[in-house]
């Protein structure tokens, strides 16, 4: 069974934000909600970074364990998921997440949040909802997954810098590329995400 | 560590939603949200709710049991021509996918292009025609608009003449809507008809033309993949083509090249070089010479290349000789020993190419510059291979297109120029009467001399008469041309108040239906986007592509063929201008249009690129290599994709097009080429004609001439001519039909028969390092107008005042008086202009695009942390910056940086709707006002002209900068 993950390879990223439209795009994400954004370090001086994040869909998801009402899972296919008719907008999960990916459609306290939006790996909502349907598109957004597509942010990328699908795959294209180029600054976050680096 | 970063932002931001963190690092990205959450974008949209997803009335998931149809356009944003494939149900567009068989983009697209189905359908377009009553905005019918429009016109026309209509079109048209407005001014009887190329790449097509002969990119994005050496000047891929940085960066890793950036800012497309030379803003020149210096000192130049193809480099040695490091320091301020690095991998580690984009073109010095790069090219070899050349990244989507099929002053539809011969090739193709068409202007002269660019448009409004070569301006037609790209944008206010009549047509209102005080006798017209119609633009690389209506223009939008025939209906001439173009329900047909153009364009070789071949390519993306562009493989086997110009002869001879321009190791009927022998064949006694090289498998084996029929005849070979070819010839040129030349032959016979001796049309020359005909044969350094160097004027002055395309040049002038008054002094900082990847030229359309909107919601100005904390300026805090001209002011954010120099500040120029402190929102139509407004970095530029194109100069000028 595959494992999906993403990967960022910040040696070729360029902050086109190319992820965030599709993402938007795709997902029909309204104005404030960002389900991907582009972090950019050392800007404007030597050194300079940028790294495509959203939703990690962790290993052992630290949002799961926190979350009180237990509305976080992961699917088959490693793809981390919530029940939107279960989130109470609480707000765990935000401050659990390493990588800073619950959004919530308002701002407040407690459950005048909203209920939790976050990346859904373009994997729609997981049931009770059918996939593809215009039910789950409305809590979800899109459901690529089901017919066979990986994210739309990963398919867009101009660099081809950020990557999606099976995580053995996509770790085996970056080993190739920094053997090949001969540097690599690492996949951004899957240490923590995946409790695992990538060797080269 | 980049992920704690992460979290502190977000968590603030999300939390609060004010994003108001305790972070030290200077962040562009953050300090754009952070602003704009906060106060004026949320603000600004009212109506909108923060709903967790948005009502998907008009978007996906498709509906169960309908079909779903894929389409194919281009994204229209930038010219590397990314394929859009659309998802349409029902006629609503629904879905973008990855266009995987692209070899342009193979799936990709920046922020833009995966964007663009809210341009299709959002909600701030321009959704029908209104007129200016009294200074409020009105609704009109389509048949109101055109009759009001045509009757105030032909008042203009009887009191005034045609020159007093002023026709600016578009980048963005397809080259069938761009060559049908050129084509409807010169029915119309005027050569004033100019689009986005002039404030853009201008002054390249200028240089790089009198150079080698085509004005163009010579190679390919794709082909950059095989350089060894990138030297970026003044260009900033990384944000302005996104997507040609998959080409780019997979150039700098497979083959570990050089990714060299000179630039005065350090660029998010410096975050990727291997060596970065900042300089100061205007001096390229100093630095070429600098680089050429180090260069011939050392004997890296290419002797052989140099004797057998250019003309004049023994010239460029003596002006070079004046550019030793201590010089090129003292001017530009880039480390002599920084340039011999820079300057040896340039010229020993081959192949190697130059890009370059409006850093270099958008000065006063422009044509000089980007002849200087040509010349370095040269001198080191580095033009006509593959992985070298001059990749000159074209800006819009069609701007070298529309350059192409002559939407410019200057020229006729393929850079025929506007000679008799010229007239006469056009009408012949129109099938019009030559002295009809003379008789439609004001008069021979007028017919024959280049129209006033969209730069001086408003002096030639405002400007007395006295000083004008042509009447005052009374009306302006604007297709899809953003009013905040035009320096001097306070005397283009006036200018627009002025003006008796305003015609905007466009998706969007643009800035030209705020900026002015009018209140009447203007009139808005909604346009559809490409995506709702059909046609072929060229990209960068001179690949043609066709793309089809995605959807029908939605709201009141028609397309631009049919406003275009609807005003030339109303004005009496939708006869003669359609004679060739089947029109079905007022919309004319693109594929006819094209196939006209295929008829009449054999000067640079668009004739082979037939509808039917081009929508072939369009269905087999997948059989083209990405590499070489050619394909492998299927019924286009043998073609490069795009059927890059010069695609020559008929498109029935099956011409591939020409990937690489001017590359002899391939025959010509494979794309190989030469320089053209565009300047005669001797000069001062000099040979112009190539020595010992010519493409290869040529049946001439050195330079030779543009071919003619005498030519033909002279070498035996007009007898491989048929007799319908002949008989065309003949009937082209009635008594003397031996001057009958490649360009003008309209049966292609000439093209076909020196093709198949393996000769090229156009002649194979010497490129020009010295061009006799430009104001400055061999490039000289010259001060910008108002430069921060005063001390340097002196030696390095502008030239001399001049009158050209119908305006005075007063540039020395006015340079003179900045001097004296010590302009430098009250405005000490240098202030350079330029691109924001979300955004993409005035920022009409993108500002209007949520998705886009979001991602930059304040205008801002970058500063040097040295400079501000000398003005007490803060990041993020407001700021007034002044200019040196028009007492003009503008209220802003700073962004305080090192990514620009001390003494340097830098402005994106997509802004608009804030007038110098005035929010101007109040006056867009109702429900019409972009989602996000600012002020116009054009506000704060000033006066400046290249001498050649009358390019603007928003590169190089100066300002003041006080917190607010």
């Amino acid at each position: 069974m595959a494992r999906m993950k993403f990967l960022c390879d910040a040696d070729r990223c360029i902050e086109c934000n190319a992820c965030v439209t599709a993402c938007k795009n795709e997902n029909e994400v309204p104005w404030g909600l960002n389900r991907r954004r582009v972090v950019t370090i050392n800007d404007g001086q030597p050194g300079e970074r940028s790294v495509s994040m959203a939703c990690m869909h962790c290993t052992d998801a630290p949002c799961a364990s926190v979350c009180p009402v237990t509305c976080i899972f992961s699917d088959a296919d490693g793809i981390v998921l919530h029940s939107k008719d279960l989130c109470i907008g609480c707000g765990y999960c935000f401050y659990a997440c390493p990588f800073g990916a619950p959004q919530y459609p308002r701002v407040g306290n407690f459950g005048s949040r909203g209920k939790m939006d976050k990346c859904t790996y373009c994997a729609g909502g997981g049931g009770p909802e059918a996939p593809g349907s215009s039910e789950e598109f409305k809590k979800y957004g899109s459901n690529r997954i089901a017919q066979g597509k990986l994210p739309l942010c990963a398919e867009m990328c101009s660099t081809k810098s950020l990557l999606a699908g099976d995580g053995e795959i996509i770790a085996q294209i970056y080993k190739e590329r920094v053997i090949k180029r001969g540097y690599g600054s690492g996949a951004w976050g899957w240490t923590t995400a995946y409790h695992e680096g990538i060797a080269v | 560590m980049l992920v704690k970063r992460t979290q502190g932002q977000t968590r603030q931001g999300a939390l609060t939603g004010t994003f108001a963190t305790q972070t030290n690092d200077i962040n562009r990205r953050n300090f754009l949200r952070r602003s704009g959450i906060a106060a004026g974008a949320l603000g600004a949209l009212g109506t909108l709710s923060l709903g967790t997803v948005r009502k998907a009335q008009a978007g996906p998931p498709p509906r169960p049991g309908i079909g779903v149809e894929t389409r194919k356009s281009i994204c229209t944003h930038c010219s590397v021509g990314c394929t859009v494939t659309a998802e349409v149900q029902n006629g609503l567009w629904i879905g973008q996918e990855p266009t995987w068989d692209s070899p342009i983009n193979r799936g990709s697209h920046c922020s833009k292009g995966a964007s663009v189905r809210e341009l299709v359908r959002g909600e701030r377009r321009l959704k029908y025609p209104v007129r200016l009553v009294n200074g409020q905005w009105v609704r009109v019918s389509w048949a109101q608009a055109i009759e009001g429009i045509g009757n105030k016109l032909m008042e203009i026309r009887t009191q005034s003449g045609p020159e007093a209509v002023y026709w600016l079109g578009s980048a963005k048209f397809s080259n069938e809507s761009a060559y049908l407005f050129r084509k409807f001014a010169a029915f119309w009887g005027s050569n004033n008809a100019d689009h986005q190329a002039r404030i853009c790449h201008s002054t390249t097509v200028a240089g790089v033309a009198n150079t080698w002969g085509f004005g163009a990119m010579t190679n390919s994005y794709n082909d950059i993949r095989r350089s060894k050496t990138l030297l970026i000047m003044g260009g900033n891929p990384a944000e302005a083509h996104p997507v040609s940085l998959q080409h780019l960066l997979t150039g700098k890793e497979v083959n570990r090249a050089n990714f060299i950036v000179i630039d005065p800012r350090m660029t998010r497309t410096a975050a990727h070089a291997t060596d970065y030379v900042r300089i100061r803003p205007g001096t390229d020149i100093a630095v070429i010479w600098g680089m050429l210096w180090h260069i011939f000192k050392n004997g890296w130049e290419n002797k052989e290349f140099i004797q057998q193809r250019v003309y004049g480099m023994d010239e460029i040695r003596q002006e070079v000789a004046k550019w030793p490091p201590e010089e090129v320091e003292r001017v530009s301020g880039a480390p002599g020993e920084q340039l011999e690095h820079v300057a040896k991998i340039f010229a020993t580690e081959k192949p190697a190419t130059l890009i370059w984009c409006m850093g270099q073109t958008q000065h006063t010095v422009g044509t000089a510059n980007v002849r200087a790069s040509c010349i370095l090219l040269l001198a080191t070899g580095n033009v006509g291979g593959f992985g070298s050349g001059a990749n000159i990244f074209r800006g819009h989507d069609n701007v070298q297109g529309a350059t192409d099929v002559g939407l410019d002053v200057t020229t006729l539809p393929l850079y025929y120029g506007l000679a008799e011969d010229a007239w006469r090739h056009w009408c012949r193709v129109w099938d019009v009467d030559y002295e009809w068409m003379l008789s439609r202007f004001e008069s021979k002269k007028m017919m024959e001399s280049p129209g006033i660019p969209s730069t001086r448009w408003f002096d030639a409004t405002l400007l007395p008469e006295q000083q004008l070569e042509q009447t005052n301006l009374r009306a302006m037609v604007v297709f899809g041309h953003a009013g905040t790209t035009v320096t001097r944008m306070p005397e283009a206010a006036k200018g627009i108040e002025a003006l008796d009549l305003l015609v905007v047509v466009d998706t969007v209102p643009t800035s030209w239906a705020v900026l002015s005080e009018r209140k009447n006798d203007t009139y808005l017209l909604p346009a559809g986007t490409a995506f709702e119609s059909s046609g072929t633009r060229t990209a960068s690389n001179r690949s043609l592509q066709w793309y089809d209506r995605v959807v029908n223009p939605i709201f009141e939008a028609k397309a631009d063929y049919e406003i275009i025939y609807r005003l030339a209906r109303k004005l009496g001439f939708e006869g003669p201008l359609f004679k060739n173009v089947k029109v079905e329900n007022d919309l004319p047909s693109a594929e006819d249009l094209l196939r006209e153009i295929n008829r009449g364009g054999w000067s640079t070789g668009y004739t082979g690129q037939s509808p039917e071949r081009l929508k072939a390519h369009r269905d087999n993306q997948k059989d083209f290599d990405v590499v070489t562009l050619r394909a492998k493989d299927g019924p286009c086997k043998g073609d490069y994709y795009g059927l890059p110009w010069p695609c020559w002869g008929t498109p029935e001879f099956k011409h591939p097009g020409t990937a690489l321009l001017y590359d002899t190791s391939l025959p010509v009927k494979d794309g190989g080429g030469a320089f053209r022998a565009r300047f005669g064949v001797e000069y001062k006694g000099a040979n112009l004609l190539a020595e010992g090289s010519y493409p290869l498998g040529s049946e001439i084996q050195d330079g030779y001439p543009e071919f003619t029929l005498a030519v033909l005849k002279k070498l035996g070979w007009d007898k491989n001519l048929t007799p319908a070819e002949l008989a065309i010839i003949e009937k082209v040129g009635g008594s003397n039909a031996d001057a009958v030349s490649w360009s003008t032959d309209l049966s292609g016979g000439i093209q076909r028969v020196s093709i198949e001796h393996g000769c090229i049309p156009c002649g194979n020359g010497k490129a020009r390092a010295v061009a006799w005909s430009l104001p400055d044969p061999v490039p000289v350094h010259r001060e910008p107008i108002y430069t921060a160097r005063a001390d340097l004027v002196a030696k390095y002055p502008t030239l001399p005042d001049a009158k050209q395309f119908r305006v005075p040049n007063i540039g020395f002038s006015v340079q003179k008086a900045a001097v004296d008054r010590g302009i430098a002094k009250q405005f000490p900082l240098i202030l350079s202009t330029g691109r924001l990847v979300d955004h993409e030229g005035g920022g009409e359309e993108t500002r209007s695009n949520i998705w886009l909107a979001e991602l930059r919601q304040d205008m801002f100005i970058e500063i040097n942390p040295a400079d501000a904390s000398e003005r007490g300026i803060k990041d993020g805090g407001w700021v007034w910056v002044t200019g040196a001209e028009n007492n003009s002011k503008a209220r802003m954010k700073a962004l305080v940086t090192p990514r620009v120099g001390k003494g340097v500040a830098w402005m994106p120029y997509h802004f608009a709707g804030w007038f110098q402190g005035v929010d101007q929102r109040s006056k867009y139509p109702t429900g019409a006002d972009p989602y996000v407004l600012g002020e116009s970095a054009n506000t704060i530029t000033t006066y400046g002209f290249d001498p050649v194109t009358n390019m603007q100069e928003p590169k190089a000028t100066l300002c003041q900068i006080k917190a607010a």
